[in-house]
């Protein structure tokens, strides 16, 4: 993959650098959130499968760090303002896990693509959703040796089946590029990134930082727990939805493939992931509800951004 | 940090049954769904339903969550 085309002043400076390392030097400030959003998914991508275009030493080069690190303030101040707080004591987090999805009242993009979405809408959903699902459950994978002993066993449980159990052919993101080959979208890895939304962007912007970062480790698994909480009854719409415009090939069955894995998936990270962090570190409970919370409103904003330009909403 | 020794041994059941919801099956490599038909398992972890509303029984498809709880 080749570097995304900068949105600003900031991603300009980002690329440029990434491409020919020099240290020091003062990046400028983004002009948009845009800019912003391409800038840190730019320096988080160097920590996946990086770039072709790109020098693979820059990744750790102490000024694009600060970049990152200042990026990743601000976006995580952004997600903690929205967020109004979990109880002083979280007794029962699948419990409390659960009231957060409930409470979330966004718009849902698997009931107008089961109801009323043209083929266009729905290829213009795949691309924005390429952009994490061409490296489905990556960024969980940071969160492994953050963890205490159970909720370690269970999230790799729970990973073991996101990658297929071992079986390149059943592992989800693979699922999802033959998926994409089938609707006539390109399926190499990052390859709608241009075509991006900030919102999709910032959804996958606070993905890695929670997965990249220990301290975020309850809000990385609660953003988990919400995921899976949030997958069974869309996927099934979204089938539908495939079967109502005759697309019902191999990206139905990646959708139908999640029906299944994920009414297992949504227990075992409420239960046996988020639960068992919880009660071996109690203080990590609040933050499992942010992260949760930080999942859905995300969610909502670019389903909120996608139904507005479909004049939909 | 942690609070709990991580010396224990914990309880790891290959059969759980989730309070109003399915029962999560570990390990197993073949289901018999009621009408008699064999389901290939290839999954750790497989959830069988309990409410009997799921689309594609014996798994569960996350219907128990819209039934009013009794």
């Amino acid at each position: 993959m080749r570097m995304p085309k900068p949105r600003g002043p900031l991603s300009e400076w980002v690329v440029a650098r990434l491409a020919t390392p020099v240290d020091g030097g003062h990046a400028p400030t983004a002009d948009e959130w845009d800019d912003e959003c391409i800038a840190l998914w730019t320096l988080h991508e160097m920590s996946y499968r990086g770039f072709e275009d790109a020098a693979d030493d820059a990744e750790w080069q102490p000024a694009m760090l600060a970049v990152r690190h200042e990026l990743e303030v601000a976006l995580e101040q952004r997600l903690r303002r929205r967020w109004p707080g979990a109880d002083a004591e979280v007794a029962d987090v699948p419990a409390a896990l659960e009231a957060v999805v409930a409470a979330d009242d966004g718009p849902s993009l698997a009931d107008h693509v089961r109801r009323r979405a043209t083929t266009d809408e729905v290829l213009e959903l795949f691309r924005q959703r390429s952009v994490y699902q061409l490296k489905e459950a990556d960024p969980m994978t940071w969160v492994i040796p953050h963890l205490p002993v159970r909720s370690k066993a269970a999230l790799v449980e729970l990973q073991y089946d996101e990658y297929g159990g071992g079986d390149p052919n059943r592992m989800h993101s693979h699922l999802f590029a033959r998926g994409m080959v089938d609707v006539g979208l390109r399926a190499e890895y990052g390859a709608y990134v241009d075509d991006a939304l900030p919102e999709t962007l910032e959804l996958n912007n606070a993905l890695s930082m929670l997965g990249m970062h220990r301290r975020l480790r309850g809000a990385a698994v609660g953003h988990l727990a919400a995921f899976e909480m949030t997958s069974t009854l869309p996927s099934r719409k979204m089938v539908q939805g495939l079967g109502r415009l005759g697309l019902d090939g191999p990206m139905a069955a990646y959708f139908d493939e999640h029906v299944e894995a994920d009414a297992v998936h949504e227990l075992l990270a409420a239960r046996d992931i988020c639960a068992t962090l919880a009660e071996d570190e109690p203080d990590q409970a609040a933050e499992i509800l942010f992260g949760a919370f930080t999942c859905v409103d995300l969610e909502a904003r670019l389903a909120t951004a996608l139904l507005t330009s479909w004049d939909a909403a | 940090m942690t609070t709990r020794p991580e010396v224990e041994e914990f309880d790891h059941p290959d059969v759980v049954v989730v309070p109003h919801g399915p029962m999560l099956l570990r390990g197993a490599t073949s289901v018999q769904g009621v009408d008699g038909t064999v389901h290939d398992v290839r999954r750790p972890v497989v959830a069988l339903c309990r409410c009997d509303k799921s689309s594609r029984l014996p798994f569960c498809d996350g219907t128990h969550k819209v039934i009013p709880r009794r």
